[in-house]
């Protein structure tokens, strides 16, 4: 199918200043939504159906086609989109931050509905990741678009 | 095997991001085409760039490595281990794709790794 070239090849200014602006922001938003709840889908299908996941391509695909699984997957589709877009916006170093909230929510989202044991020492690695990756979220969030020359967003 | 599983994320993770990263910063997606309608058109033009191509298919081999994770392991453990790709890719940011890695990144990089350092405790 072709693409028309507004929409991949368009040039932009480039960003000027280390704030995220709101469209960056709300589409942060999205990809950690649909991360969290995309893997939150696939853990759930497969902890709920019986195929054994061994060395067998076919039982993966198997577990693929069940219905959360799948639904899970779609929205990991959705994740994959945006986050390549995101990407296209800022840093890999400084996307991988941003979203790194999505760890915190996975780990409320185990203990809530699987009532998974959660020791002390994961929360605390939990959070120190957390933190790690929010103080990488303090720098400049695109520090190549000068020196690659690429084209940035609108 | 559990420990293979998080190795096998880790890596193709930390290979298909510096592809995506650096595909996306040559051809960046304009914001209107994230509007409802044209995510088909997103899509289709991901699927003509032979290394988003190649970094969908390191995804695709994380995603079925992490889903024998899940079958392994709890869903508190497994997602944030594989956070483990950030330390990596981090490096790699700044060898590969030369992005300025301040010492504010290394620092948060170092938490991140004593992070999954205590989940594996």
């Amino acid at each position: 199918m072709p693409v028309a070239p507004s929409s991949l090849e368009q040039a932009a200014p480039p960003m000027k200043t280390p704030r995220l602006d709101r469209r960056t922001n709300l589409l942060a938003a999205f990809v950690i939504l649909t991360n969290v709840l995309g893997n939150f889908l696939l853990s759930w299908g497969v902890k709920h159906q019986t195929t054994h996941l061994g060395l067998s391509p076919f039982a993966y695909i198997q577990v693929i086609f069940s219905p959360w699984v799948l639904c899970g997957t779609t929205l990991l589709v959705f994740w994959l989109l945006s986050r390549m877009t995101l990407l296209g916006w800022a840093d890999l170093s400084y996307v991988l931050p941003v979203t790194s909230v999505g760890y915190v929510l996975t780990a409320i989202l185990g203990r809530y509905f699987f009532s998974e044991q959660i020791s002390w020492q994961r929360w605390l690695g939990t959070v120190l990741i957390v933190i790690g990756i929010s103080l990488v979220g303090l720098t400049l969030p695109n520090t190549t678009a000068a020196t690659r020359g690429g084209e940035q967003f609108r | 095997m559990k420990w293979w599983m998080v190795f096998a994320v880790v890596v193709c993770t930390a290979i298909a991001d510096l592809l995506q990263s650096f595909e996306m910063k040559r051809k960046a997606v304009a914001a209107e085409d994230l509007r409802p309608g044209r995510w088909g058109r997103v899509l289709a033009g991901v699927l003509q760039r032979g290394q988003l191509l190649a970094a969908i298919f390191f995804m695709a081999i994380s995603f079925f490595a992490f889903l024998k994770l899940l079958s392994l392991a709890d869903l508190s453990f497994a997602v944030p281990v594989t956070a483990a790709s950030i330390v990596a890719e981090t490096i790699l940011a700044k060898l590969i794709l030369k992005e300025k890695v301040t010492p504010l990144r290394w620092a948060g990089a170092f938490f991140v790794a004593t992070g999954v350092a205590l989940l594996a405790a």
